[in-house]
């Protein structure tokens, strides 16, 4: 099996306005938000990002759908670099790959109707007006939208957040892409919703044969979407693997402490106290070495000193952590 | 026992004037909060559970009024009027998004001192004190007192508001939403920080929410309102342990578990009734799979038992419907 | 399979007959706007009569505004009282002061209409470029946009007509280079904000060129402000245009509000009494600009309903 998208050592720096004390000492602060991330996704993989806020995993996804340029290391989608494509490679690109977002309420135009913005993406490839209908109507019957001749004609504000998050979903669909990114797609769905969106994620990539990245800051939710598990922290992979392992045998301590932080609906159940304690430091002065090591119960001289690597510890497990090895 | 409820609401009801009608946002809620105690008001976007609290606070939107019920608080039935006099001494308010309740241009220390100078009549040296104090309370360094809010973290940020929330010693804490929009780590550090500060300060708590994993956690007591009314209220171990309302348990469903084998999420079909029309009998009706010709038809009846509170009209089966809910089968039916 | 075939038949074209073509809802809001809000409602009927005004000026006066007017006696008709023949009277030139004002009608609405025009257009387009592309793009704007803040109104307009000589389209002109600031500087910001909302990055994602997010996407979404700004640039660009003439550097051939009261002012028709020929321009002039300020006000509370508190 081939990797569909690739990235190679990624790092990605967003300047802050500078001071003036720092002007004087020529210094060049940034937020650090990914700092040399290299990961293969397979064809019709289905892999979760997950981290806390600030960890990068957005802009990661954004990198992989070329909507920011990395500051250094290379990207790239089915063999081709993604920083080469312009004019008519990139429009071949946007039509592969495409984007679910957070907030249903604000992904779709509220001047458009539901029936021009699903259609937008065929206008935007060159695909003839005459085979709109049609491809929009398949699109609807995709993502469950029963009776679509309610919907077309309506505006988004007329529409639940749930019917919302499933014409965002169809909008990405109706071009039949390789590569979807879906960035924290039911955060803002009421819970008895994100049910119905969680179950069609999973079956539209089933049926269509997709590859996908899930981004979210929960790994219960994941975990009915995703083989394997990618768990980020400042800007930095530290864990990657099956996501089966990963919920029941976590190796690194930050995953440990996202493993137990996890909602559980359950009053009975005894939860294992948080592991770590303070705040994720400022991206834009990380602490040397680990990234981690200023919140970890188990730091060590070695940790401040070298950033470690990630390692392969059982088949297809890596992580990045001085105790591991 | 229970204990003496410091804060009882009575078949409260509010309505807002819109252009297309009157939407009875709350449409005869009942509860009560036990002194001492955390209760978690439960329910998706629409059910009437942030209105019902901005309804006890006496903040009601322009356009909204109580249009019957009572709000008692130490026995004492009080309006919007009377609630001024009490808020941040008796009650005080942690809105979802601490952003809102805190002004970007003075610094956050500034703004906890000013509460306690202008409501606690302080003086400028004890108030700082007390900021420090409070600051220290809610797990903040007093350094960060001199900071501008956009300077902290969205979880230090809730933090801040706690603790403004607490300048003077309330009894009553109303958090709305207060850990939603925070990743998982930090918002069970919020969490385990409310549940020390209930025990240290004896606090009561009313805890707006539509996570059921924030009630499993933290709340004594949890009150499930759907469309505007109460169906299902009790114990937190009982309610969702033993759900006896199918909406209660359909949502219970609809959580995704870490630790369970089960891969199925369960959604519940269709969406809340509009509140702008007449509705009779349950509402939960057109989407709930065990539904009867009856409950359509006629008042609910709530049903008591053991403390445990549910207005279905099948609650007497409560066990045989919550082993068929637990099949998704059940649940595509309607 | 024959279902199938019988939905791929049926539904494009129950979809065909849906797309029917009816009005973006935007421009229907444009169009319903004053109906919601009285205070523009008023706005719109008076430009409609200024309106009516221009168009049949010259069969409402048939005197030419600028024909010296003598009486049958041979003497020059100055000064007449209000009547039957010149109902608001005439100059102490003999002219007609009620074909003047019917005539100033004109010349105040083209001013007022080509600048607001002109203003909203580059103003539009400026904030546009300047809040979508940004980097050195839109730092030159803003910085040529901060300048032309900076110059004091009238002197500019002064100096830019002793420069170009006295003509309306200058006056224009000026007024166009002292308003497009104002407007590019919301609109930027406006966009700004708009280019960070996920529907603007859906378009990029499912491959929509620059124009099309710019103009498609975006600009819809700043077109009442584009309007809000038209508005006052009418009011202003009359004001101005009075203001000039009334100073003696309009345009000699062009009949104005501004130009009257001018001449009204230098032949000292107050101190004759003759409120006739300087009350109904300066009323004129009050009411063009309070109806323009009536119609921004009117959008802006249907367009941004959360500027009202």
């Amino acid at each position: 099996m081939s990797a569909l998208v690739e990235l190679r050592d990624v790092v990605k720096h967003f300047p802050v306005s500078r001071s003036l004390g720092e002007i004087v000492r020529g210094r060049h602060p940034a937020v650090r938000a990914l700092d040399g991330v290299s990961l293969e996704i397979g064809a019709s993989d289905a892999v979760a990002v997950v981290g806390e806020s600030g960890c990068g995993k957005t802009t990661l996804g954004r990198l992989m759908l070329k909507l920011t340029e990395p500051s250094a290391g290379a990207i790239t989608f089915d063999g081709t670099a993604l920083g080469g494509l312009s004019g008519a490679s990139l429009r071949a690109f946007r039509r592969q790959a495409q984007l679910v977002f957070q907030n249903p309420f604000d992904a779709l135009n509220p001047r458009f109707t539901i029936y021009r913005a699903v259609a937008e993406p065929l206008l935007n490839a060159g695909i003839p007006r005459a085979e709109h209908a049609d491809r929009v109507a398949q699109a609807f019957r995709r993502v469950h939208l029963p009776d679509l001749e309610r919907y077309l004609d309506r505006y988004p504000h007329q529409l639940s957040g749930g019917q919302l998050q499933r014409v965002v979903l169809a909008r990405a669909l109706v071009l039949a892409p390789r590569f979807l990114v879906a960035d924290e797609p039911v955060s803002m769905l009421d819970v008895s919703v994100r049910a119905g969106i969680l179950a069609l994620l999973r079956e539209v990539r089933d049926d269509m044969g997709l590859t996908a990245v899930y981004i979210s800051h929960d790994l219960a939710l994941v975990r009915y979407l995703c083989e394997r598990t990618v768990v980020m922290y400042l800007g930095t992979m530290v864990e990657d693997g099956p996501t089966a392992e990963i919920v029941r045998n976590p190796r690194h301590p930050y995953t440990r402490a996202l493993v137990a932080a996890v909602p559980v609906p359950d009053a009975d159940q005894a939860r294992a106290p948080l592991p770590i304690a303070g705040n994720v430091p400022d991206a834009r002065e990380p602490p040397s070495g680990c990234r981690f090591r200023d919140r970890c119960p188990h730091a060590f001289a070695r940790c401040a000193e070298e950033a470690p690597a990630l390692r392969e510890t059982a088949d297809g497990h890596r992580v990045a952590c001085h105790l591991d090895n | 026992m229970m204990p003496r409820p410091l804060l009882a609401v009575e078949d409260l009801q509010i309505h807002y004037a819109t252009r297309d009608g009157t939407v009875r946002a709350v449409d005869g809620a009942t509860f009560a909060v036990p002194e001492g105690r955390i209760v978690g008001l439960v329910g998706e976007s629409g059910c009437g559970k942030t209105t019902a609290v901005r309804a006890i606070m006496g903040v009601l939107a322009e356009n909204g009024r109580r249009a019957g019920g009572r709000v008692c608080f130490r026995d004492r039935p009080i309006d919007a009027g009377s609630t001024r006099a009490l808020l941040w001494r008796e009650i005080a308010y942690v809105p979802q998004s601490a952003m809102s309740s805190l002004d970007p241009v003075y610094t956050v220390g500034a703004q906890i001192e000013e509460v306690l100078r202008k409501r606690g009549g302080a003086s400028r040296a004890a108030a700082k004190a007390r900021a420090a104090e409070l600051f220290e309370l809610v797990g903040l360094s007093d350094r960060r007192l001199v900071d501008y809010p956009h300077q902290f973290s969205g979880g230090m940020r809730q933090r801040a508001a706690i603790a403004m929330a607490l300048a003077l010693e309330p009894s009553l804490l109303l958090a709305d939403e207060p850990v939603t929009a925070l990743d998982v780590i930090v918002q069970r550090q919020i969490l385990d920080m409310l549940r020390t500060l209930q025990q240290r300060l004896k606090l009561s708590m009313v805890m707006v929410t539509h996570d059921i994993s924030v009630v499993a956690y933290l709340c004594d007591e949890v009150v499930v309102m759907y469309a505007g009314q109460v169906v299902e209220s009790g114990p937190v171990r009982e309610v969702l342990g033993r759900p006896r309302h199918p909406y209660t348990m359909g949502l219970r469903n609809a959580f995704p578990d870490l630790l369970s084998d089960a891969m199925a999420l369960v959604p519940i079909h269709g969406g809340p009734p509009d509140l702008r029309e007449t509705l009779t009998g349950c509402r939960f009706a057109p989407r709930c799979p065990f539904v009867q010709p009856a409950c359509t038809a006629g008042a609910l009846a709530a049903d008591v038992t053991d403390d445990h509170l549910t207005t279905c009209r099948r609650s007497a089966e409560a066990d045989t419907l919550r082993t068929a809910a637990l099949d998704p089968g059940t649940w595509q039916r309607v | 399979m024959a279902e199938r075939a019988e939905e791929r038949g049926v539904i494009p074209a129950q979809l065909a007959a849906r797309r029917s073509w009816r009005l973006p809802p935007i421009v229907q809001r444009l169009l319903t706007m004053p109906l919601r809000d009285p205070f523009a409602f008023v706005g719109i009927v008076i430009y409609l009569l200024f309106l009516l005004v221009a168009v049949f000026a010259d069969r409402l006066a048939t005197t030419d505004p600028t024909e010296i007017l003598f009486l049958s006696t041979g003497k020059v008709a100055a000064n007449m009282p209000p009547g039957a023949e010149y109902p608001l009277g005439t100059t102490n030139l003999g002219r007609d002061i009620y074909a003047q004002l019917v005539h100033g009608t004109e010349s105040a609405l083209a001013v007022g209409l080509s600048a607001a025009l002109i203003v909203a257009l580059v103003g539009t387009v400026v904030g546009l470029v300047a809040g979508y592309f940004g980097g050195w793009i839109d730092a030159l704007l803003m910085r040529i946009a901060d300048m032309a803040l900076s110059l004091p109104f009238l002197p500019f307009v002064i100096v830019l007509i002793g420069f170009l000589g006295p003509d309306t389209s200058n006056v224009v002109l000026a007024v166009v280079l002292l308003l497009w600031p104002n407007s590019a500087r919301v609109i930027r910001s406006q966009v700004l904000s708009l280019r960070e909302r996920s529907y603007v990055e859906a378009a990029r994602v499912t491959g929509a060129s620059q124009a099309r997010i710019l103009f498609v996407h975006i600009a819809p979404n700043i077109l009442p402000l584009s309007f809000v700004y038209a508005a006052i640039a009418i009011g202003w660009a009359i004001i101005t245009e009075a203001s000039v003439s009334f100073l003696g550097f309009g345009d000699p051939d062009n009949v104005s509000w501004g130009m009257m009261l001018q001449d009204a002012f230098a032949s000292q028709a107050l101190s004759r009494g003759q409120y006739a020929w300087f009350v109904p321009p300066g009323v004129c002039i009050i009411l063009v600009v309070v109806a323009g300020f009536f119609i921004s006000r009117g959008y802006e509370e249907v367009f941004m309903p959360r500027l009202r508190r």
